[in-house]
């Protein structure tokens, strides 16, 4: 199927009916997985699925719908359905597409998709089982599993407008991962690793997947509480990264405008440790949350969003920016059913230059997090409370594992406290960071 | 609403134009290499939102979804496949797919499709809230602007929305089985922001079900969640911050029964039972909590947001006991880890949509009650926290540890309840948890109808309840160490 024909016959059609405006995307693919639990085959999934979601205006008033259903007679009642909520919703003055001139004048090729990896399923069974076996293989402890997957996608992305942006782009996953569990004493515990690319040569190797999910699972044996303190807390990179994704919420356009940002009015304000930087970079090759254009057709490109510990810039989407009385900065992403929102793409904490082994040094009483759960942040006021996971330090050195704790403090004072900035930023996710160390917060334990 | 699964299933062939013998056909397919099993899955799905914000219905969306799958079971293997393409060969070149892991000694025999569930409907509506004009939807959310602006001054915003969905199921197996479910459902939810000077704070609450457009109308709901979600925005501004370290715990009756979701719910499913990754991996029979506590999970509450007519392989809902005077009881089961396990599937086999394969989930997970007045419990703390609405939770089946984050929270002091307190977050173990429930409430109450429950990447909709009790040892995450 053409879907960029299809796309303009839609909005085609839309224009006929009376839309105003209108944009749509569509995404088009197939996705499998296959799993493995203790050597033997648990599970194969494939699935094939294309939507789109349209959204129309009506002068100032719009509405969005989502669809599977592709036949000509289908799509005719979904513009028609569509516009009828467009007009049933008000009037807007802020709504609408993005200037004719704001948008992409053409698309790069960012390397997102690897067509030449085709492997059987066969093969793929094969990495899953080589993960498990080495999960199992390195250490007597790894008793049980709850499995190894090897998953990827493959998807066409098509966004068009009334204003003649027509874009498309084809990006391509691979995802491999473990479960192992571990057991001591009656004890018991899990811990995962996984691997993540659009290049399957990139993937990192079956066998590290599995000995790292081996050694993250196996050092939380015999873990326990440690009593109530105010201590300092260093994040592994896995869990810095969280703290970023607090950060992109807070100054993502919707927060703003509606006031439920702790950041809001903050710009151009310290609201960090003067060594953070922080950006956004849509257009790193091959990088898992790289586009070529935005969810309205707006050319994508790097955003530094915190610079010596200040706060430069936001991310916004044509919506947030005009009522912000901002500009776009090219981070609109698209869902289906759902206006675009501004969302980040690659976002990092730049790294430090110190090693992650001393900053555990540096810490003479406290604690390093591997795994934090729960939902207890406050958006709007930045208070933060969390399950923690980790490793109590003692001397510089790691003494023994920690759970059913949690730590406490506000995002702000947090981001402000984050004393050194470790050398190991690894870009394994679309946010990601190094080891971080926050100078003290708040324990809760016996 | 006709809801007999002859009627839906000659519904979803006429749309597609398939006939039973060439959906038994499809079933052979998928059982020819010696499968145990096979079924496949209809599904049609239509979703209505719209949402106001700064005093304007601005946003409409509607979200039209129909897609089928096929699975086939052999031994502890599952091989699934699904599409949006609703066609014979689609469904053949599923089945085909999905055969592939099954390498079995078995031989299956398709049985004639034929449909022997009983009728049943916990949701018989007359209108189902997507038929509701949008103009009464739209009504209803600017009403509640103005009442939640009326409330206090210090409302400076506020957010509402309506979600509206009526997702048709139909499952046929290979076991002859035929089921359908249609399933309705409604939430509203309220969120208000509060400002005074330069602190900021903002409330949620909100309610819903497999329910009629009227609901929200009903001894006007819709009223009652708009203060409830303005009070808990203005109450904020003044909270103090939340004290650290191990408490006694009061939880307020109705949603904190999210505590029971996380310490011993998830633990419970059937799946991570017989993989043995559970912290409650064969204690069944065993001790697990104070003898004041029974537990049930219960699909059959009609019109609450977790029930259903039947689970998503077609097995009527059911109540199954989890927890009886303190006594381990039972597992939430789906087929194929009943079948595994030798037990009797329970009606907890769930899936998100047709994308998904289904595994056992929570339904309406509540305590009964017990004897003790609320107003006694909080009499009987010295010192600790008494905690009416949570945010979401969080689970580790492994080592059962879990997490629930306090939304609205107070002091008690010397048996009263006094200031209020910052969100904090609560965690403990669940296996020991519910030994250190010292006290159960009379006063049972299942929440509003605004849980929905992620596991593996997949949604479903479901329902909690609680007495209020007290916990005793709960460590409670806030800052004054």
């Amino acid at each position: 199927m053409d879907l960029t024909a299809l796309a303009a016959d839609v909005l085609d059609q839309a224009r006929q009916q009376g839309a105003t405006a209108g944009d749509l995307v569509i995404a088009s693919g197939e996705s499998f997985s296959a799993g493995i639990r203790l050597g033997k085959v648990e599970k194969i999934q494939n699935s094939q699925e294309k939507r789109m979601g349209l959204r129309l205006f009506a002068g100032q008033s719009s509405a969005i719908t989502s669809t599977a259903n592709f036949t000509q007679s289908a799509l005719q009642a979904f513009v028609t359905e569509t516009l009828d909520l467009a007009r049933a919703t008000a009037a807007d003055e802020f709504s609408g597409l993005p200037a004719q001139s704001d948008l992409a004048q053409d698309v790069p090729d960012l390397d997102l998709s690897d067509t030449n990896a085709l492997l059987t399923v066969e093969e793929k069974l094969a990495r899953a089982q080589e993960a498990e076996e080495a999960a199992f293989a390195s250490d007597s402890r790894i008793t049980n599993s709850e499995g190894a997957e090897f998953a990827n996608a493959s998807r066409e992305m098509v966004y068009a407008n009334s204003l003649g942006f027509c874009g498309s782009y084809h990006t391509t996953s691979f995802s491999l991962s473990v479960v192992p569990v571990a057991s001591q004493d009656g004890g018991m515990q899990r811990d995962y690793w996984y691997s993540s690319q659009r290049k399957l040569k990139d993937l990192e190797a079956a066998k590290a997947v599995g000995r790292k999910a081996a050694e993250r699972t196996v050092r939380r044996l015999g873990a326990k509480q440690v009593r109530t303190q105010d201590a300092p807390v260093v994040f592994e990179p896995e869990v810095a990264a969280s703290l970023l994704r607090h950060l992109a919420s807070a100054i993502s356009g919707a927060a703003l405008y509606r006031k439920t940002s702790f950041l809001l009015d903050k710009l151009g304000e310290k609201i960090a440790a003067d060594e953070i930087f922080v950006e956004d970079h849509a257009r790193i090759p091959s990088a898992l949350g790289s586009k070529p254009f935005d969810g309205e057709g707006l050319p994508t490109r790097q955003n530094i969003v915190v610079e010596d510990g200040v706060l430069t810039s936001y991310l916004l989407d044509t919506y947030s920016a005009r009522k912000l009385g901002l500009q776009s900065t090219g981070n609109a992403s698209r869902s289906f059913a759902d206006t675009p929102a501004a969302s980040t793409t690659n976002f990092f904490l730049r790294p430090g230059t110190i090693p992650p082994e001393d900053i555990i040094r540096s810490v003479r009483s406290g604690l390093y997090v591997t795994e934090l759960s729960g939902f207890g942040v406050n958006p709007v006021t930045g208070d933060y409370s969390r399950g923690a996971v980790g490793l109590w330090i003692e001397g510089g050195e790691i003494a023994y594992p920690v759970e059913e704790i949690t730590i406490a403090g506000n995002l702000l004072d947090m981001f402000k406290n984050i004393e050194v900035i470790g050398n190991d930023l690894e870009r394994r996710g679309t946010i990601s960071a190094p080891t971080v160390k926050i100078a003290r917060m708040t324990i809760a334990g016996i | 609403m006709k809801n007999s699964p002859a009627d839906s299933q000659s519904q979803f062939l006429d749309q597609y134009d398939l006939t039973s013998r060439q959906l038994e056909q499809v079933l052979e397919t998928a059982v020819e290499r010696r499968a145990d099993y096979a079924d496949i899955y209809f599904e049609s799905q239509t979703a209505e939102a719209l949402s106001l914000e700064e005093g304007i219905v601005k946003k409409a969306s509607r979200s039209i979804s129909q897609g089928a799958g096929v699975r086939v079971l052999a031994g502890d293997k599952t091989g699934y496949a699904h599409s949006d393409e609703i066609t014979q060969e689609t469904l053949q070149v599923a089945a085909r797919t999905a055969r592939a892991i099954a390498q079995e000694t078995t031989q299956t025999q398709v049985v004639p499709l034929q449909s022997t569930q009983p009728h049943r409907d916990l949701y018989p509506l007359a209108t189902p809230p997507i038929a509701v004009p949008l103009q009464d939807k739209i009504q209803l959310l600017q009403q509640i602007d103005e009442e939640a602006r009326a409330y206090d001054p210090r409302i400076t915003n506020v957010l509402a929305s309506i979600a509206v969905e009526q997702k048709n199921v139909l499952i046929l197996s290979s076991d002859g089985n035929v089921a359908a479910d249609t399933r309705p459902l409604l939430r509203l939810q309220v969120t208000c922001i509060a400002e005074d000077g330069t602190t900021r704070q903002q409330g949620s609450y909100g309610g819903g079900g497999r329910v009629e457009f009227d609901f929200v109308y009903d001894a006007a709901r819709w009223k009652t969640f708009t203060k409830e979600a303005a009070r808990q925005a203005i109450l904020g501004l003044e909270a103090v911050d939340a004290p650290a370290g191990s408490l006694s715990v009061v939880l307020g009756a109705g949603w904190p029964g999210i505590l029971l979701h996380e310490a011993i719910g998830h633990g419970l499913e059937g799946d991570f039972n017989r993989k043995k990754v559970s912290a409650f991996s064969d204690r069944l029979g065993q001790r697990v909590a104070s003898e004041l506590c029974t537990v049930v999970d219960d699909g059959t509450l009609p019109n609450r947001r977790g029930s259903l007519n039947c689970d998503d392989e077609g097995t009527p809902t059911g109540r199954t006991i989890l927890i009886e005077n303190g006594t381990l009881t039972g597992y939430l089961q789906d087929r194929l880890n009943a079948k595994l396990m030798n037990m009797q599937p329970t009606g907890n086999g769930r899936r998100e949509s047709f994308a998904h394969m289904p595994m056992p989930r929570m339904t309406n997970t509540f305590m009964l009650p017990g004897e003790s007045t609320p107003e006694d419990i909080i009499r009987s703390v010295p010192n600790g926290l008494y905690a009416v609405s949570f945010g979401g939770g969080q689970v580790d089946i492994t080592s059962g540890k879990f997490v629930f984050s306090a939304s609205e929270a107070y002091l008690i002091e010397d048996g009263k309840v006094t200031r209020p307190v910052k969100g904090a977050t609560l965690i403990g173990n669940g296996p020991d948890v519910l030994t250190r429930i010292s006290m159960v409430g009379n006063d049972l109450k299942l929440d509003e109808g605004i849980g929905t429950c992620g596991k593996e990447g997949q949604s479903v909709p479901v329902g909690v309840g609680l007495p209020t009790i007290r916990v005793d040892g709960l460590t409670v995450g806030g800052t004054q160490a």
